[in-house]
């Protein structure tokens, strides 16, 4: 039932890029990827200790996998699944971002209250800046003038000049910060809170706060709704919110930051990515192992993807 | 004070930045002597510095959050040696500060709650799991980071319940940390509706390194069959001599075997592989439940300042009771303060030495405010007043 379901939606989706998901696999020490055509699992290749952050460069011609406990950033060649070298990354790298100008990675150590700045192509750490503890979530924004570290034991959002390398301000959220997303053009930049169970948007101009969001799904405690990853559809008027331990993920209206619907997916959802056309999104599922395909344009779940022990991060990647 | 007394002052991270402060938060650290009588194994030696760490692991994680805010974290420890004047002592430490995180007997952190200089001080109990300090004894100016014994008594009971082993019996020493552990698990297996079937007393002399093998089986025979044997050892004496050896082959929970812990070195979820490393790196050993407590004082008092910009005691305090208040305490859920009596609610780890079985409050077990208030006094079953 649900194959043909899904076999139908994938119909009328516009002829989609062919593309794939890359997963990284926090308890197997791998990444499965996943054919975004065939919804199957097609390769799987070894990588360092615990994996999690993953991206791509702008050509898609190199992986980058945070393998935390190796205490490195592994550069893998996507065709052949072979680790070309590791990148400098300073201790325990969870997350990074890579900065749009293509070369610089920034990552954060979640052991030491760092974030490095590691020139890919040199192969040099070129910054380490001070932050909270546990820094985890990660972005730039699209014009690259600001990268941001969340830090998840002293709840702030750093703000970051990449043209010095310092910090210009320190706004404080609610508990536990996990994943930043610059939106609007990079006039907002959205934190998700774990422990707070909240989302805040701030206005980048002055780093003020314009909104926050909060979540509520039925039969769940409210405890247990909590916001790690979310992606934007296309056109940025809809994010996509994963729920943790609620085992939801949360579609809100960008606009008037209300909830408009919750999509159940597998148990304790983390990180999520789009296939080429944002016609459906990837959510990693850590405690399921699995990886729950949900159809954007009807809002719901349309296959569970079988991967390795406790999935975190998703990357897509266009195979044509 | 006696001349034994170590007395020190560290400084957070940021002694630099503190000139600059706008808000600077000096805090206390008692830990008052207690005269505990020996055990049968030596294998388990406590730590020197049991509490204190947790409380400079915090002091740290308050520093680095401090620096980007401007404001400055200090500690000053006070550690009683056998024989010195505890109320002198903490006399001297509230003449520094109000707020002082305390690891003493429940007497003795009574009378230091009760001393004049304490009227108006912010005290964290964070070692005495005594159910009256939560109960009659309540003071309106202790918090509780330390999960009372009922707290721990009534997680042991969901798993009981949930796992439908309601044919139990126990063995209890006949220290009084023995006799409160009893008396707890047999609340709480009220509270939950099952009962013992028959109880023992743990009252050998023999040393069980040598006669376990022989003695514990024929003294657990006439319990006949069962599901699980609780232990009340509270002083980790005989309890471990139990296991596999008794006469029938079951499970052994309580104070041995299937523990409800604070803390344990095998919590890794929630993020808390990132606070065990912290500490381990600092400490050079594994995070113990008091150091936990002692840490989750420090934090308590930190995220306040954080959020509140204020460093007197009345702010604080407010905040800390207050719904706005949530401390991060990588147990997979805010933790909160009850404000009846000052306890702090937290999950509670059921545990063994190798890995996590589960943690409390078990799923199912619900609540009509917060599911964390089915673990120990809820707030109709306090008779604190002090808070109301």
């Amino acid at each position: 039932m649900i194959r043909s379901a899904f076999a139908l939606s994938c119909f009328m989706a516009s002829p989609a890029v062919a593309g794939e998901i890359w997963v990284t696999n926090e308890k197997d020490d791998t990444v499965s990827v996943i054919s975004t055509e065939t919804l199957e699992v097609i390769q799987t290749y070894p990588t360092g200790e615990r994996p999690r952050g993953i991206t791509f460069s702008k050509d898609f011609s190199r992986v980058y996998i945070c393998a935390s406990d190796s205490d490195a950033v592994q550069v893998m060649d996507p065709n052949t699944g072979e680790i070309l070298h590791d990148l400098p990354s300073g201790e325990d790298p969870e997350q990074f971002v890579l900065h749009p100008n293509d070369r610089h990675l920034y990552i954060a150590n979640e052991d030491d209250a760092i974030t490095t700045v590691v020139d890919t192509e040199t192969r040099k750490v070129i910054a380490q800046i001070d932050v909270g503890v546990e820094p985890e979530g990660m972005a730039v924004s699209p014009d690259g003038a600001i990268a941001i570290t969340t830090s998840e034991t002293t709840n702030m959002a750093h703000w970051i000049d990449t043209e010095t390398q310092e910090l210009f301000a320190n706004t404080l959220v609610d508990s536990r910060p996990r994943h930043a997303e610059f939106v609007a053009g990079g006039t907002q930049l959205w934190v998700s809170s774990e422990i707070g169970g909240t989302i805040t948007v701030f206005d980048v101009a002055d780093q003020s706060e314009i909104g926050k969001i909060g979540f509520e799904v039925q039969g769940v405690h409210p405890d247990r709704v909590q916001p790690v990853g979310f992606e934007f559809t296309a056109d940025e008027k809809t994010a996509f919110v994963a729920l943790g331990p609620s085992n939801h993920i949360a579609v809100v209206n960008a606009e008037t930051l209300e909830v408009e619907d919750y999509i159940l997916v597998g148990r304790r959802v983390w990180h999520m990515d789009f296939n080429g056309d944002k016609s459906q999104l990837f959510t990693t599922n850590g405690v399921s192992g699995d990886v729950t395909v949900i159809d954007v344009a009807s809002r719901t779940a349309v296959k569970s993807i079988k991967v390795g022990r406790f999935p975190w991060g998703a990357a897509y990647r266009p195979t044509e | 004070m006696g001349k034994d007394l170590a007395y020190s002052v560290i400084a957070g991270l940021m002694i630099a930045a503190a000139a600059q402060a706008e808000v600077a938060l000096h805090v206390g650290y008692l830990s008052v002597y207690e005269d505990l009588p020996p055990t049968l194994s030596n294998l388990d030696p406590e730590p020197d510095d049991i509490g204190i760490a947790g409380a400079m692991t915090g002091l740290e994680d308050n520093s680095t959050t401090g620096r980007f805010l401007g404001h400055s974290y200090t500690l000053t420890t006070a550690i009683l040696e056998e024989g010195d004047d505890h109320l002198a002592a903490a006399a001297a430490l509230l003449g520094e500060t109000p707020f002082v995180i305390i690891d003493a007997p429940a007497g003795d952190l009574l009378a230091i709650a009760d001393l004049p200089q304490a009227a108006d001080a912010l005290l964290f109990n964070a070692a005495a799991d005594d159910v009256p300090l939560r109960d009659d004894a309540c003071r309106v100016n202790i918090l509780h980071t330390m999960p009372s014994v009922a707290m721990r008594t009534d997680a042991l009971a969901q798993v009981f319940l949930k796992r439908r082993w309601d044919d139990l019996v126990m063995i209890a020493g006949t220290h009084p940390q023995d006799t409160a552990y009893a008396d707890a698990m047999r609340r709480s297996l009220t509270k939950f509706g099952l009962e013992l079937a028959a109880e023992k007393t743990w009252a050998f002399d023999a040393d069980m390194r040598r006669a376990a093998a022989q003695e514990v089986p024929l003294f657990t025979q006439d319990f006949g069959d069962y599901d699980v044997m609780v232990i009340a050892d509270e002083l980790q004496d005989f309890g471990r001599y139990v296991l596999y050896n008794t006469w029938e082959p079951r499970p052994v929970a309580g104070s041995e075997g299937l523990t409800a812990v604070t803390w344990s070195p095998v919590i890794e979820q929630w993020g808390a592989a990132q606070l065990q490393s912290r500490f381990e790196d600092q400490h050079a050993r594994d995070m113990t439940g008091q150091d936990y407590a002692a840490w989750a004082a420090m934090r308590s008092l930190g995220e306040a300042v954080t959020r509140t910009d204020a460093a007197d005691v009345d702010t604080l305090r407010a905040y800390i009771l207050s719904d706005a208040f949530e401390l991060a305490g990588f147990k997979g859920r805010p933790l909160t303060y009850r404000d009846w009596n000052g306890q702090l609610r937290q999950p509670i780890a059921l545990a063994h030495p190798r890995a996590l079985v589960a943690q409390a409050p078990l799923e199912g077990f619900l609540h009509q405010t917060n599911e964390l208030d089915t673990l120990g006094l809820d707030r109709p079953e306090s008779n604190c007043e002090a808070f109301e």
